[in-house]
């Protein structure tokens, strides 16, 4: 059992948590994740590293609740302990000094966009932060992230925090200001939509781009093939040859597709979590 | 001439049948097939033996049990001394009895078997096996502690029977798993319907109860390296029993559509995520009502009776030669037939064609013929020209075969590996070319069998053995 040892609630539907796993503290490194499962009848979910700490030997999680996994993590609470936690897994960032890289953040993407963008600042580069959220209420880690870049610019596509654009209008003032000669690199993690609009953007720039993706999986370890994505025309696995990979190459449609197939089944099981709610204990409903 | 040697015992000709699920009923289930022997029948069976002097089934035993001195024991009802027996060699009866595909082994060799039948050795050893399991096991004996700590990376086959085999010996042995329960394809890939999961529960237990310990959610390579093991982990050795862990794919068009599966997705959803018990369970699956599998092995056989239990209408196994190369085991195949699952022989699809949503919805096949013998002594198929026809699927099943995960040797310095991927290893000792790490299962092999896998775990634990009171004399 691996423990809940901190919770924080960034808003209703984004939270943190600090998980007592010092087998994956003691190794992992920025852009990896891990594979977490609550409950004996649980599913496996993967999630990407948002922080970690070798001499506690925990592992930092932000997660929004987009589904009945999510939500049932959600509703646990710390002293609590989840079923499994696997890690770490995946390639990490890789990291050396490029010069300037524009580091982008998209709503739950901010919190794996951390750990990135303090080792880049670590490795000598100017680190342009980017972040973004729907509105001011989803807004968290603009002090951690104000920390970890040389720069940093917040917008919200509603206008209710300092001010109203998509991270992609700011990505396009910085790069037009600056000049797309004088940024070497671009990193952008956040929900599919928003990764592929900063692809088609620095496309039309040349500007090399990172994502990093979010897949279904099951084992997590290049054993079933079900986060399969094709890369450049050719196949690859997010749990072993990603989760980064070049987003001018992505095949986003192909990832959007496979992504959504269980649609319908997790639906099915969100609700009927729901309906069988009705404990206060903090279960999430249990299986 | 019979008569002139006075038989000392009367010849049985058939086997005793194994009593199993109706094949209407079973292909609708998940539910064990076979159902297995009463004690009579049982003792019936094992009396068949002739126990003839030259005992040819030992030979045909990877794990070398001393076959007719079990089947004497139970033949007088004596359980308790057959499972001891067949137990001083192996430590997962309950699960060979199940999946040893014995024709090819023990039951090939049988004296009995030239003529008649041969003993069902298999049928026997599993009715031993669940027999001490419902008693509760006897633990056998465990020599004193040597000192040295052992890791056992991987907990299939290979890895629970050499880490069996290294605690009874006195070692400290850590088992390794990537995932959350121990037992690597026995959980993973072979179903529920051919080996309860209990049952492999029942058996890692028992090498837990010898002082075995297991690490699950432990991906070696990703959070400790084999180096780190040894130098700061305190290891003195390592058997790395890692499998094939690596779906290949066709690479045809449409192959990542929605609704295209590695078998071993397939597989691990239903068996180990327990995707039949959705939404009882998390992890969902979705089958249509057309399933067309890739393949002709035992992992084909296994998704594509797993599709009809999961409520497809129709299961195919598409395989491009004829049913004479199956490579599957024969019950196997039977079985499959039984529960009507369709064969589509002499055909390979071309491109899997997806509709507006990226779902799969057709298979563009092509026939083939069988041309001249290949090296391996098959006569490989050729593509008719022309023959190209369109076969409506809701789901794909890849089972073509899968190579060595490479997550342990891609991070393992100075570890010898082939052109396929796979550790290289001595077959007599399972020495790697790095010092005290040692090798087998299907990671050296390439995908085989359950047994040869445990054959592998029990020539490395042996080795390890050896290692180790050779250190230990060098101190």
């Amino acid at each position: 059992m691996y423990r809940i040892l901190e919770k924080e609630v960034f808003s209703p539907i984004i939270k943190l948590m600090v998980i007592e796993a010092p087998k994956v503290a003691r190794s992992c490194q920025a852009g990896q994740f891990v594979i977490l499962r609550i409950h004996e009848e649980g599913e496996r979910i993967p999630l990407t590293i948002a922080d970690f700490d070798r001499e506690k030997g925990t592992i930092t999680i932000v997660f929004q609740e987009v589904g009945k996994t999510t939500e049932q993590l959600g509703a646990m609470n710390a002293g609590d302990s989840l079923r499994d936690f696997v890690g770490p897994l995946g390639v990490p960032s890789h990291i050396e000094k490029f010069g300037t890289v524009m580091v982008v953040g998209g709503g739950v993407g901010i919190a794996p966009v951390h750990p990135i963008a303090r080792e880049l600042k670590k490795a000598g580069n100017h680190v342009i932060g980017v972040i973004g959220s729907r509105t001011k209420e989803l807004m968290f880690w603009e002090d951690k992230m104000r920390e970890a870049c040389s720069e940093l610019h917040v917008t919200t596509d509603d206008g209710s925090y300092v001010r109203k654009g998509f991270v992609t209008d700011v990505m396009k003032e910085i790069i037009e200001d600056r000049g797309k000669e004088n940024i070497n690199l671009v990193l952008a993690i956040g929900p599919q939509p928003m990764m592929r609009a900063c692809c088609n953007l620095t496309r039309e720039y040349g500007l090399k781009t990172v994502v990093s993706l979010n897949a279904l999986m099951v084992d997590g370890t290049g054993m079933c093939g079900c986060c399969r994505v094709s890369v450049g025309g050719v196949t690859k696995f997010v749990c072993v040859d990603g989760p980064e990979f070049d987003g001018h190459e992505v095949d986003w449609l192909e990832l959007a597709r496979r992504g959504a197939y269980f649609r319908e089944e997790e639906q099915k099981a969100r609700e009927r979590a729901k309906e069988k709610h009705s404990c206060q204990c903090g279960c999430g409903g249990g299986k | 001439m019979a008569d002139a040697q006075k038989p000392k015992k009367q010849i049985v000709p058939k086997k005793n049948p194994m009593p199993a699920q109706d094949p209407a009923v079973r292909s609708r289930n998940f539910n064990e097939v076979a159902l297995g022997y009463s004690p009579e029948t049982a003792i019936a069976e094992a009396g068949r033996c002739l126990q003839c002097k030259n005992e040819p089934c030992r030979q045909g035993c990877p794990v070398e049990v001393d076959i007719p001195a079990f089947l004497k024991l139970a033949s007088e009802g004596d359980f308790a001394g057959a499972i001891a027996k067949i137990k001083e060699k192996n430590a997962l009866p309950a699960v060979c009895g199940r999946v040893c595909p014995q024709e090819n082994q023990c039951e090939k060799y049988c004296t009995l078997g030239k003529k008649h039948e041969p003993v069902g050795i298999g049928r026997v050893e599993r009715f031993c096996a669940d027999w001490e399991l419902a008693k509760g096991v006897k633990l056998p004996e465990v020599a004193p502690p040597t000192g040295f700590k052992v890791a056992v990376v991987g907990s299939g086959p290979a890895g629970i029977t050499c880490a069996a085999d290294l605690a009874k010996l006195g070692h400290k042995v850590t088992m390794f798993e990537a995932l959350h329960v121990a037992g690597g394809v026995l959980m993973y890939g072979i179903p529920e319907f051919r080996l309860p999961k209990a049952v492999v529960q029942a058996e890692v237990e028992n090498v837990k109860k010898l002082g075995v310990e297991i690490e699950v959610n432990s991906v070696v390579g990703k959070f400790a390296t084999v180096d780190q093991l040894m130098e700061e982990g305190g290891f003195d050795a390592v058997f790395i029993g890692t499998g094939a862990g690596l779906p290949y794919f066709m690479n045809i068009p449409g192959e990542n559509l929605c609704g295209v599966y590695s078998a071993n997705e397939f597989l691990t959803r239903t068996n180990l995520m327990k995707a039949y018990q959705f939404p009882e369970w998390d992890t969902p699956i979705k089958v249509g009502r057309k399933v067309a599998v890739l393949g002709g092995g035992n992992v084909a056989m296994d998704a594509a009776r797993t599709a009809l239990r999961l409520g497809a209408e129709e299961s195919w196994i598409v395989y491009r030669r004829s049913d004479k190369e199956l490579p599957a085991r024969h019950e196997e195949v039977e079985h499959a037939h039984e529960e009507g699952v369709k064969f589509a022989f002499l055909t390979s699809p071309t491109r899997i064609i997806g509709d507006d949503n990226g779902v799969v919805k057709a298979m563009e096949c092509i026939r083939y013929e069988l041309g001249e013998p290949d090296a391996s002594g098959r006569r490989s198929p050729v593509p008719i020209p022309g023959s190209e026809y369109t076969m409506e699927v809701d789901t794909v099943v890849v089972a073509i075969g899968q190579g060595p995960n490479p997550l342990v040797p891609r991070t393992t310095k100075g570890l010898e590996v082939n052109r396929k991927g796979n550790i290289v290893a001595n077959p007599e000792t399972g020495a790697t070319s790095k010092p005290g790490v040692y090798a087998g299962g299907d990671v050296v092999t390439g995908a085989a069998t359950v047994i040869l896998a445990m054959g592998a775990g029990k020539v490395g634990a042996r080795s390890i053995h050896d290692y180790l009171m050779a250190k230990k004399s060098a101190k």
